[in-house]
């Protein structure tokens, strides 16, 4: 066997598992950085995502490319929605309280899209094209599609926040957003259009994860939900560029110790996760804001 | 205010002696035959649960329809397992301690089906489960009995399978390492699939969770056996082989009765399954009597294809009653020696319990053709 190829197709696999976890760190990591909560519901607004993508394809018979942009703006909708509703009221409250209801709203589109559909699980319309040949690797096209989409979604990101008004107004509200406000900058329409942005980008994820692993289920967000806040914390949370080096690095980690490390190794591929969190740990260790992180002072 | 106190004390007292007056009521009332049963009708188990309580309220419905049971209509009570064992744990008490259920059907997946085997022992409740395949199940009480056949039996039978009718005389192993099911299925056919004389070429574990198995797949196709085992649920089947297939594995890929269901869940991709084969406990096309009514009733009841579940929800109710009208009692040990001396035509086959009260019965190898899941044979039990 050749190793050398061996590694070479886990990365590749990791690049693509990796992506996917990218996108949905981007949310949790934006809508952190703005107002400090970690979204438990992230995980399931790319459920949402899929879901209604499927009804697009199934029910309307739209093509693929519409039904991504219907279930974007929609799941769009959906995020703003939800921080109305559930997060905004406790915006002044104890940041534990909104932490339990995001845990509630998690619960409650888990639940609700269990009654709707049912629990088990509905074949999702994949593409099914020919794997791509190069020398002795196989890169199967929607890994290039996702690849592919997941870089130019991030690209597309930080332009607009390094670049726009919209964005700078972001960045002025995730850094103090008393200073924002008294600046003439409406705080509540930029954590809305952070939850918008946030939740489109879940919904790609989730269409994305689905068209891979052609399967949905009310449950499908719970663990892809938790490996990307793993990666936005890994990366350093509240920092973009950190959420996609962390997606791809825990991709590209899981891929190897699952494939590469199981060839000299049998067990490795049980440890996959284990090995994952000591190197969450690791990290945090020495660098406890994450990999791009800067360690701020707290001023006392 | 001490009128006040007075008027809140006697109230209580009043309801207390309502809710006594109730309780009395119901037990003086024993004019049904109740009959217990929970399964994990939502969570992660919910299609198994539903499939398999519906096969056995079919059965009940159906003995009702027919005057019931010693003269006596069955009231069957329902609870849910939540996929969780202590929710288990919690409907199984309430169904003894408050319904004073008389014999117990349930669960259908083998974690929450020992949790509650452990309690009926202890209270001495005949219990049937449909579905829980793990072994360990029905050692646990003389009085806790089982409709399927257990992981050991399959993988048994599916290394019989591939060194006979496939020719095989390399294997390599998918196991699902958190899964009972699957490691049982998966031990036992690497030693039987030895004894034959076929080697084991590559195994490789994976968690429950997983949903990208390309990194694993690798490995398995290097490995180039003649067959690949995976003995898991469908759902998993469904994501695993399409990745399989997709990196360019073309082995014939074997697999247990949980690979029922399979094909719907690939219906956008049926070449993925085409020319698999995997066992199980029955199959639509037997054109027995009894099979193909109870299909034409279950689809009349509740508008769906049975499946394997089913059929076995509907068997075990049919176990049960039929001891419960063999021996003529209620009572416990009488309903058990009943049960242990069952030998019944069933939708799953002709069923008698050995010693350890697994039953003895056929099981079909079904082979997925265009799409389908079609008979190839039917394999007589390992002894």
């Amino acid at each position: 066997m050749d190793y050398g190829i061996l590694l070479m197709q886990q990365i590749l696999n990791g690049l693509h598992i990796g992506s996917i976890y990218a996108l949905i760190a981007l949310g949790y990591t934006m809508v952190y950085g703005i107002v400090k909560l970690i979204n438990f519901a992230h995980g399931d607004i790319m459920m949402v995502g899929a879901y209604i993508a499927f009804m697009m394809i199934t029910a309307f018979n739209l093509p693929l490319p519409i039904a991504i942009i219907i279930s974007m703006a929609s799941c769009a909708l959906i995020g703003m929605g939800i921080e109305k509703v559930a997060y905004k009221p406790l915006r002044n409250a104890p940041r534990m309280w909104a932490l339990i209801t995001a845990i509630g709203v998690s619960f409650f589109l888990e639940t609700l899209f269990t009654i709707l559909f049912g629990a088990s699980s509905k074949p999702f319309p994949t593409l099914s094209l020919a794997p791509i040949q190069i020398g002795a690797l196989q890169i199967s096209q929607i890994m290039m599609i996702s690849i592919g989409l997941s870089v130019f979604l991030m690209i597309a990101l930080e332009l607009f926040i390094k670049e726009t008004k919209l964005g700078k107004a972001m960045r002025a509200a995730s850094e103090d957003a008393k200073a924002a406000a008294l600046m003439g900058i409406s705080v509540n329409k930029t954590i809305s259009i952070a939850f918008a942005i946030g939740s489109a980008l879940g919904a790609i994820g989730g269409i994305l994860f689905a068209m891979a692993y052609p399967q949905i289920k009310p449950l499908m967000g719970v663990m892809p939900g938790l490996k990307a806040f793993i990666a936005a914390v890994l990366g350093g949370i509240g920092i973009l560029p950190g959420a996609m080096l962390g997606g791809f690095l825990l991709g590209i980690i899981e891929s190897i110790t699952k494939g590469f490390l199981s060839a000299f190794w049998p067990d490795a591929s049980l440890w996959a996760d284990a090995i994952l969190f000591l190197i969450l740990i690791l990290v945090l260790l020495l660098k406890p804001a994450g990999i791009l992180g800067k360690n701020v002072r707290e001023k006392v | 205010m001490k009128t006040r106190k007075l008027l809140a004390i006697a109230l209580v007292a009043m309801m207390g002696t309502l809710s006594f007056v109730g309780c009395q009521k119901a037990d003086a009332s024993s004019d049904t035959i109740k009959i217990g049963g929970s399964f994990d009708l939502t969570g992660e188990a919910a299609q198994y649960g539903i499939a398999t309580s519906n096969g056995v309220k079919l059965a009940i419905d159906e003995y009702n329809a027919n005057g019931g049971v010693l003269g006596k209509q069955i009231e069957f009570i329902l609870e849910d397992n939540k996929a969780s064992q202590v929710d288990a744990t919690n409907a199984f008490k309430k169904l003894v301690d408050n319904n004073k259920v008389i014999g117990f059907i349930g669960s259908d997946i083998s974690s929450t089906t020992e949790t509650i085997a452990n309690l009926a022992a202890e209270k001495n409740i005949p219990m049937i489960t449909p579905t829980g395949t793990k072994l360990g199940i029905t050692t646990i009480g003389p009085n806790i009995f089982r409709a399927c056949y257990v992981d050991p039996a399959q993988g048994e039978l599916l290394a019989k399978f591939a060194t006979e009718d496939l020719k095989a005389q390399t294997a390599a192993i998918m196991i699902n390492s958190e899964q009972d099911y699957s490691t049982g299925i998966a031990e036992a056919f690497e030693a039987a699939f030895t004894a034959e004389g076929g080697t084991v070429v590559e195994k490789v574990n994976y968690g429950k969770n997983d949903v990208d198995f390309k990194p694993i797949l690798a490995n398995i196709k290097n490995a180039n056996a003649d067959v690949v085992v995976i003995p898991d649920y469908y759902e998993t089947i469904a994501t695993l082989i399409t990745q399989a297939r997709e990196i360019g594995i073309t082995s014939t890929c074997i697999g247990g009765d949980g690979w029922d269901g399979v094909t719907e869940k690939t219906v956008n991709n049926p070449e993925v399954v085409e020319g698999s084969y995997f066992v199980n406990h029955y199959t639509v096309e037997d054109d027995a009597v009894i099979v193909q009514d109870f299909i034409s009733n279950y689809k009349a009841t509740y508008d769906a294809e049975p499946n394997a579940f089913a059929a076995l929800g509907y068997d075990a109710a049919k176990i049960l009653i039929e001891a419960i009208k063999t021996c003529e009692s209620t009572e416990a040990d009488a309903i058990t020696a009943a049960m242990q001396n069952t030998s019944l035509d069933c939708v799953t086959g002709h069923i008698t319990f050995d010693e350890n009260r697994n039953p003895v019965k056929s099981v079909s190898v079904i082979e997925i053709k265009e799409g389908q899941n079609t008979l190839y044979k039917k394999l007589d039990a390992v002894k």
